[in-house]
């Protein structure tokens, strides 16, 4: 019996985005599954974002607080630093200092700190709220118009405050980041309500939400492969957005990143096992159609890139 | 692929004799292609039928077993691609390279992780499962005195044999055969002898063709030769070339039932780098790999992989559960706080990862509602007042602290009231509705 490959080919693909301005960075644009080069285009690599955050990372973990140390006190420096020390490709800053549990900053502050961290870099920036549904509303209106003509990703819209985050980033010519929890169904729909808006499809993100290597993984990767599959064998272009897997915050509070060796010798060495987390973690979602993702860890990072250099 | 009822009845006698202990042929059909029922069952079947029916309820990944006793391994029985749409059935054995060119300290030390890699989590026992032996030497005497040092150190763990030696193979055969180790392997220039051995010895053969076309035809000319138990590998050492052959070689068995290919997968992920490995391995983990060898033991490494294989084997259908108990975070004292939810796995980690966060010293009480989160267990009635009740009173927790008092999730404020009454001398405090909420809520008490 002689063998023939068992070739597939699709009906959709996923949309092709491209954010920044003087760097611009594109990814998506592939007609079949993550790394199929052997049966379809893959023309882009996934984008890995180097995060950063307006208050000093404190609440990180040792491991990782260790990596940015000296230049983490200050958003400028730390993006400069993730930019021009560390090759970051693009730069997400998280405004967690704008929670009311936290600092509780205004919607100002946090415009000043995107506008800072813009004058200072030139890789594209994806901006993201503290996810405090009421709160977002009012910060990433502000950042969105601070950053306006600057080709930004904002997020998060979800389903309680999708209207005027998307209003804005569609006013100041921004990607928007959609996410909903863990379930095809939900993201699909609030993709559908935001175009419904006038927003266009072409310029979504959708995040289904992202958990850790142990504590849910299999969820957001199997919601990721139906996602693409819909994509693809459907030709669905509301489920046709490229993927988020915003990894680093998630991984970063687990167990598993921050129990030193001495409590759990079984589980061997903390900043090895901190950064495999990570790794495991993005390296994963990549294979289940992640187009996007936001890392803490220089390391991680690193060999994440080394693992798509192989795959493509 | 599978028959369906009707071809299957094609095929019978069609006299509705009943012998079978179903009203009519046609029941019965139905009965084989749910396999619910066996052939055997029939008196009256043809030799012909048999032999169509028996090839087609084969499985289009055929079953190997690796190694002999407790820690023996199964590999191969898949059905889908794709894990949402059924279970993926055996996970894949994870094995280490022994190269017999190691002094014996260093074989030493690799059985020695091999042996003490065994963890708990979340219930299951998860372990390094196999010893891979390479004959880096080329030279059978050193290789059959590696494999039984090997042998004799770790007598339970199974063993893949990996020398393309004929003579090497049989000498350490003879010590090891009784194991059912792999014999891997055969490529076109040893095909015949290795196949000999395979099938004197009885054990599975581990078959390498350079490319998919060159592999299908040496798994048939071996299957041939008269070995059925066989373990592929294509070539495959890049991730690009893993993913490639493994989709391929997965498709081909499961949606053509491409017999020559129906075999697990053996992948070779060793890398100088700890950390691509681990993301090669993952990355057979998540794409169809049966076995993968690995060239170190680290525990953070291990750590990593099994937790990745036992999210990726994960039954999509059945909802992962913890235990029924009162879980403490931190170094909890009488004044603590006791919070209740639910044990759907995914609510368990999400908020006991958030308690965590918040560094305040904690109890959890998690009741058996049968892996549903909070809101669907208490719809279902199985997150009711009573039941929180039974379960707080007969864990005694009540003693041990110094205010009787539980913190019940915000989704499920409204049983607050029913659970004071059925509680009584404790007081019922609404928490958030979710676990985001939750460290602001524990450190502004």
């Amino acid at each position: 019996m002689a063998f023939v490959a068992p070739k597939e080919t699709y009906a959709g693909k996923v949309f092709e985005v491209a954010i920044g301005t003087d760097k611009p960075v594109v990814f998506g644009g592939e007609n079949v599954l993550p790394f199929h080069s052997f049966e379809g285009n893959v023309p882009s690599r996934p984008v890995i974002a180097f995060e950063i955050q307006d208050t000093a990372p404190d609440d990180w973990p040792e491991t990782v607080k260790k990596a940015h140390a000296g230049v983490s006190g200050d958003p400028v420096t730390w993006a400069k630093h993730c930019q021009d020390a560390l090759g970051a490709k693009a730069i997400a800053l998280r405004l967690v200092g704008t929670h009311p549990d936290r600092e509780n900053r205004s919607p100002e502050e946090a415009a000043k700190t995107v506008r800072d961290v813009l004058a200072a870099v030139t890789v594209p920036l994806i901006i993201l709220g503290s996810n405090n549904v009421e709160k977002d509303s009012a910060v990433l209106v502000a950042v969105a118009e601070a950053a306006k003509d600057r080709n930004c990703i904002i997020g998060k819209a979800q389903e309680a405050n999708y209207k005027t985050i998307a209003a804005a980033a569609m006013a100041n010519s921004h990607k928007l980041i959609a996410m909903s929890e863990l379930d095809i169904n939900l993201s699909k729909q609030l993709n559908i309500l935001i175009t419904q808006m006038g927003f266009d499809k072409e310029k979504l993100i959708t995040d289904p939400m992202c958990s850790a290597l142990g504590y849910g993984l299999e969820y957001t990767y199997s919601v990721m492969e139906r996602i693409r599959l819909a994509a693809l064998t459907q030709n669905d272009a509301t489920m046709q957005q490229p993927m988020l897997g915003d990894v680093g915050m998630y991984v970063w509070k687990v167990k598993e990143t921050q129990a030193p060796e001495a409590d759990l010798p079984q589980w061997g060495s903390l900043a090895e096992r901190g950064i495999a987390w990570e790794t495991a973690t993005a390296g994963s979602l990549i294979l289940a159609g992640a187009e996007l993702l936001i890392m803490r860890h220089p390391e991680a990072v690193k060999a994440v890139e080394k693992f798509i250099d192989e795959l493509l | 692929m599978a028959l369906t009822g009707v071809e299957i009845f094609k095929l019978l006698p069609k006299t509705n004799c009943k012998k079978c202990g179903h009203p009519t042929c046609l029941a019965f059909a139905m009965k084989l292609a749910q396999r619910q029922a066996s052939l055997d069952s029939c008196p009256d079947v043809s030799e012909e039928a048999k032999r169509v029916l028996g090839e087609a309820s084969a499985p289009p990944v055929r079953p190997i077993t690796l190694g002999a006793g407790d820690k023996a391994v199964k590999m191969g029985e898949e059905t889908v691609l794709f894990r949402h749409e059924k279970k993926f059935v055996n996970p894949c054995v994870l094995a280490v390279e022994v190269k017999d060119t190691l002094s014996d300290d260093e074989i030493g030390r690799i059985v020695e992780g091999v042996l003490s890699s065994e963890i708990d989590r979340v219930g299951q026992k998860l372990r390094v499962d196999a010893l891979f032996l390479s004959n880096a030497s080329g030279d059978a005497g050193k290789f059959e005195s590696a494999v039984k040092a090997v042998a004799a150190k770790a007598p339970a763990v199974p063993l893949i044999l990996s020398t393309s030696n004929a003579a090497a193979a049989e000498a350490a055969l003879k010590a090891v055969a009784d194991r059912k180790p792999l014999l891997y392997g055969a490529d076109e220039s040893n095909a015949d002898a290795m196949a000999a051995l395979a099938k004197n010895y009885k054990v599975s053969l581990g078959v390498v063709g350079k490319g998919l076309d060159a592999l299908s035809s040496l798994t048939e000319k071996i299957k041939g030769l008269g070995v059925e138990d066989m373990v592929i590998d294509s070539g495959a050492r890049t991730a690009k070339e893993i993913i490639e052959n493994n989709t391929f070689i997965r498709r081909a068995a499961i949606k053509k039932n491409f017999k020559a290919l129906g075999y697990p997968v053996i992948t070779l992920a060793q890398r100088d780098d700890a950390m691509l490995e681990m993301l090669v391995a993952s990355l057979g983990v998540a794409k169809y790999s049966s076995l993968i060898v690995m060239s170190s033991v680290e525990k953070w490494k291990d750590l990593a992989l099994f937790t990745l294989r036992q999210n990726i084997y994960t039954d999509p259908q059945v909802p992962m559960q913890v235990e029924q108990k009162i879980y403490t975070i931190g170094e909890t004292s009488a004044e603590s706080p006791l919070m209740i939810t639910s044990n759907f796995s995914l609510t368990y980690f999400i908020l006991s990862g958030e308690v965590e966060n918040s560094k305040v010293p904690t109890r959890l009480a998690v009741l058996d509602c049968e892996g549903l989160s909070v809101l669907t267990a208490w719809a279902a009635g199985k997150f009711t007042a009573s039941k929180i009740a039974a379960f707080i009173q007969e864990s005694g927790i009540g003693d041990e602290l110094k205010n009787k008092e539980l913190i019940i999730p915000g989704y499920v404020a409204i049983l607050s009231g029913s659970i004071e009454e059925k509680l009584p001398g404790w007081k019922i405090t609404v928490g958030p509705r979710e676990a985001n909420g939750v460290p602001a809520f524990l450190k502004s008490r």
